[in-house]
C-alpha cells in the first residue's frame, strides 16, 4: 500500500483503490449477497413482498432435492434436478480429464521439447482461436459437428460414418474441450518449464524410461499446475451455458440451463437463485475433496 | 567392475560450429581421467557423447570395447554427476539414491539397504529420510555421488561437480572424491577448468582448446613437458617472450628478443624453424642484482609484491612496460625486494622453453 502511493502519489493511489473497490463491492459482493438473499425467501406475486408470507425459508432449496424420484444413483432414488447436477458433475470431470490428456504432453512439447525460436509462433496459433467469442465458436462446431458437416465428409471420404456426433453429451464435451482446454494447457506449460531439464536427463542417464520420468519426476513437479488446471476446466465447465446449450442433443441438459429456465422461463428468482448457490457450494465441495483424495493443497495452486 | 573408455576419431558439429574436432583418446579401466579446459572448449560436449545424451557427428565412442552408437543415455554403463547436481527435490534422499535402482525393479526393502550402505560410504549416514532441501552444499554433492554409484556404472562422468563449493570444502571434496574413486575402482571422467583440480586429483589429464585434444599426460608431464603453449599457459603460469629464433644446436636455441638473444630448449616437435614463443615459469626465474655472466637475463623493475604464505609472487616490469612473474620461497632471513627496485630477471637455459602456439587438426582450421 506505502509502495503504491509512493509511485503513484495520492491521487492516482486513490482513483486505483476506489476504482478496485467498487468492481469487488458493487459488481461482485453485493449482487452476490443480494441472491443469496433472495434464494432464501418464497417466490411471491409482487403485492405480497414484504407482507406475512415473505419470510426466511429453505423452501428453495428443498425444491432441488423433492422433485419427482424418477432417477437412481447408487441405487438411491432422486430427483430429476440431482440426477441433472450429477452428471453436470460426471460430464465435467470428463472434459476436465480429456483436457489433461490432451494438453500434457502438449505442455511437455512445449516447455522442453521445441525449438525456442518456434514457440512463440506456436502460442500465436494456441492464442488466436481464443479471441473469437465463445458462442462463435460453439457455432462453428455446431456447424463442423453437424450430421451432413463437413467432418462427416470428410471422413466420408476415407470410408468411416457417417457419425452422429451431436448426441447424448458429447458434442457438449467436444465444444467444452475446445473452449478450455488453454485454461489446462497454460498452468502445465508455467509448472513444466521451471523443472530443470538437468533433472529429466539425471532420470534418463539412472536408466529410467520416457514412461517413468514422466510419472516420477517430471508430473509431480508439474502436479500443482495439473490440480489448477484441472480445478479451472472444471468449474468453468460446470458454470458454462452457451456450449451446453448450442450444443445440446435432446438427451444432454446441463444443470445451468436450468438456472437459466428458474429465472428466465420461470420468472423465479428466488429458486433459481438457490440452485445457482447449490451448484456453487456443491462444486466447490466436490473440488476439495478431490484435492485431498489427489493430496494437493491449496497453497500449491497458488504458487 | 569398471571399464576402459574409448573415443576414436571422435567430432561434434553443432550446425555451423565444430564443438569437438577428431578426438583420439583412451581412457583406462579404472582411472581418474580428467578433461581440463576454458569454457567452450567441448570438454562437456565429450561428457554428452559419452554418457549417450548426443551421438558423435564422426566417430566413434567404445565402452568396454563395445560400440555406442545408437545406444542411448538409459542403457549404457554410465553414471552422470551434473554440475547442478540435479537431485529430484520432491524425493526423499534415499529414494534419489535408490532411484537407479527402483527403475531396475529392485524391492523397496532392498533399495532402502542399498541406500542406506552408499550413505555410509559417502559419509553421511542417517540422512536417509531428509529432504534435498535440508541438506548443505557439501551434504548435497554426496547425495549425487552416491545416487550415481547406486547403478553400479561401470564409468562415472563427473561434470564441474565442485564449481558450486567454497574453496576450503571443495579441496576437501578433491580428496574425498579421490578416495571414493580408489575404493570402488570406477573409471571417473572428470570434466573441470580449474587446472588445481585437475592437476590434484587426476591420474591422466587431457587437455582441450576449441574441441580438439591438446595434450594427454599425467600432470607431471603437462605440467613440467607442456606440448604447446596453450596447454604451458593455461596449466600455470608463464612469462612469454615473442621473437625469431637465430640458431643454435641440438636441443639447444638461440632466441632473439628485444631484450637481446636467450638461450633456449626447444619443445616438443618444435624445430628452429617453427614460429615460436618463449615460455618460462615464475617459480624458474630469479632476481639477481646483477646480470650474471652466461646466464639468460635482463633488467626489470620490481612493481609489486604479494605475499602469499609459503611462497611470494613477484610482478616486475621489463622496458617495455610488460610484467613478469618470479615466485620465490618464503624465508624470513632473506626478505623479497622492495617495488622500485631496479633488478635483473634470470632464468636458466634448460628451463627456458620454446613452443608453438597450439595443435590444430587438419583440415579443420
Amino acid at each position: 500500500m506505502r509502495e503504491l502511493v509512493r509511485r503513484y502519489g495520492v491521487t492516482l493511489s486513490g482513483i486505483i483503490l476506489a476504482l478496485v473497490g467498487f468492481w469487488l463491492l458493487a459488481l461482485v459482493v453485493l449482487p452476490n449477497l443480494s441472491l443469496l438473499n433472495v434464494s432464501f425467501r418464497p417466490y411471491l406475486p409482487v403485492d405480497q413482498l414484504g407482507g406475512p408470507d415473505d419470510h426466511y425459508t429453505l423452501r428453495n432449496y428443498v425444491t432441488f432435492v423433492s422433485g419427482d424420484p424418477a432417477y437412481y444413483f447408487l441405487g438411491i432414488p432422486i430427483s430429476i434436478h440431482v440426477n441433472i447436477f450429477l452428471l453436470t458433475i460426471l460430464y465435467s470431470s470428463v472434459v476436465t480429464l480429456v483436457s489433461l490428456a490432451i494438453s500434457y504432453p502438449l505442455a511437455y512439447y512445449l516447455a522442453k521439447v521445441v525449438r525456442a525460436s518456434n514457440a512463440p509462433t506456436l502460442f500465436a496459433l494456441l492464442l488466436i482461436p481464443l479471441w473469437v467469442s465463445e458462442i462463435l465458436r460453439s457455432f462453428a462446431w455446431f456447424i463442423v459437428l453437424a450430421y451432413q458437416g463437413p467432418l462427416n465428409a470428410m471422413l466420408g471420404m476415407v470410408g468411416i460414418g457417417p457419425i452422429r456426433w451431436i448426441s447424448g453429451f458429447n458434442g457438449v464435451i467436444i465444444g467444452l474441450v475446445y473452449t478450455y482446454i488453454l485454461f489446462m494447457l497454460f498452468p502445465i506449460y508455467n509448472a513444466i518449464t521451471s523443472l530443470d531439464s538437468n533433472q529429466i536427463e539425471a532420470a534418463r542417464d539412472l536408466g529410467a524410461s520416457v514412461v517413468r520420468t514422466h510419472r516420477r519426476v517430471i508430473m509431480p513437479h508439474a502436479k500443482p499446475g495439473i490440480a489448477s488446471g484441472c480445478v479451472m476446466v472444471f468449474m468453468l465447465s460446470a458454470g458454462s451455458i452457451i456450449v451446453p446449450t448450442v450444443l445440446a442433443s435432446p438427451g444432454s441438459r446441463w444443470f445451468t440451463q436450468i438456472i437459466q429456465q428458474w429465472f428466465f422461463e420461470g420468472q423465479d428468482w428466488n429458486t433459481g437463485s438457490a440452485y445457482a448457490f447449490l451448484l456453487l457450494v456443491l462444486c466447490t465441495v466436490f473440488v476439495s475433496v478431490m484435492m485431498r483424495v489427489m493430496n494437493v493443497r491449496l497453497v500449491d495452486i497458488a504458487k | 567392475m569398471s571399464e576402459d573408455v574409448e573415443l576414436a576419431q571422435v567430432s561434434m558439429d553443432f550446425g555451423q560450429f565444430r564443438a569437438v574436432n577428431q578426438v583420439n583418446v583412451t581412457i583406462k579401466a579404472g582411472e581418474f581421467f580428467s578433461f581440463l579446459g576454458p569454457s567452450g572448449c567441448g570438454k562437456t560436449t565429450i561428457l554428452r557423447m559419452v554418457s549417450g545424451f548426443i551421438d558423435p557427428t564422426e566417430g566413434v565412442v567404445r565402452i568396454g570395447g563395445s560400440d555406442m552408437r545408437g545406444i542411448g543415455a538409459n542403457q549404457r554403463p554410465t553414471a552422470l554427476i551434473f554440475q547442478n547436481l540435479a537431485l529430484f527435490p520432491l524425493m526423499p534422499v534415499w529414494e534419489n539414491i535408490a532411484f537407479g535402482l527402483e527403475v531396475r525393479g529392485v524391492d523397496k526393502a532392498k533399495r532402502r539397504a542399498k541406500a542406506d550402505e552408499l550413505l555410509r560410504l559417502v559419509d553421511l549416514p542417517g540422512a536417509a529420510d531428509k529432504k534435498i532441501s535440508q541438506l548443505s552444499g557439501g551434504q548435497k554433492q554426496r547425495v549425487a555421488i552416491a545416487r550415481a554409484l547406486a547403478v553400479e556404472p561401470k564409468v562415472m562422468l563427473l561434470d564441474e561437480p565442485l564449481s558450486a563449493l567454497d574453496l576450503k570444502l571443495r579441496q576437501h571434496m578433491r580428496a574425498e572424491l579421490r578416495a571414493i574413486q580408489k575404493r570402488t575402482g570406477v573409471t571417473f571422467i572428470y570434466i573441470t577448468h580449474d587446472q588445481g583440480e585437475a592437476l590434484a586429483m587426476s591420474d591422466r589429464v587431457g587437455v582441450m582448446s576449441q574441441g580438439v585434444l591438446q595434450q594427454v599426460g599425467t600432470p607431471n608431464e603437462i605440467y613440467n613437458a607442456p606440448r604447446n603453449g596453450f596447454v604451458a599457459s593455461f596449466v600455470g603460469e608463464n612469462n612469454i617472450f615473442t621473437g625469431t629464433v637465430t640458431g643454435g644446436e641440438g636441443n639447444y636455441a638461440r632466441f632473439e628478443t628485444a631484450f637481446g638473444t636467450f638461450l633456449t630448449r626447444l619443445g616438443p616437435g618444435v624445430d628452429r624453424n617453427s614460429i615460436v614463443k618463449l615460455y618460462v615459469r615464475p617459480e624458474h626465474s630469479t632476481l639477481q642484482s646483477s646480470a650474471p655472466q652466461g646466464k639468460n637475463s635482463l633488467p626489470v623493475e620490481v612493481s609489486e609484491v604479494a605475499f602469499e604464505g609459503n611462497f611470494i609472487n613477484i610482478h616486475c616490469r621489463d622496458d617495455q612496460g610488460k610484467i613478469h612473474q618470479v615466485q620465490v620461497q618464503n624465508d624470513p632471513s632473506n626478505p623479497p625486494p622492495q617495488p622500485g627496485a631496479r633488478l635483473y630477471l634470470v632464468f636458466p637455459a634448460e628451463h627456458a622453453v620454446l613452443l608453438s602456439d597450439s595443435a590444430q587438426v587438419q583440415g579443420h582450421a
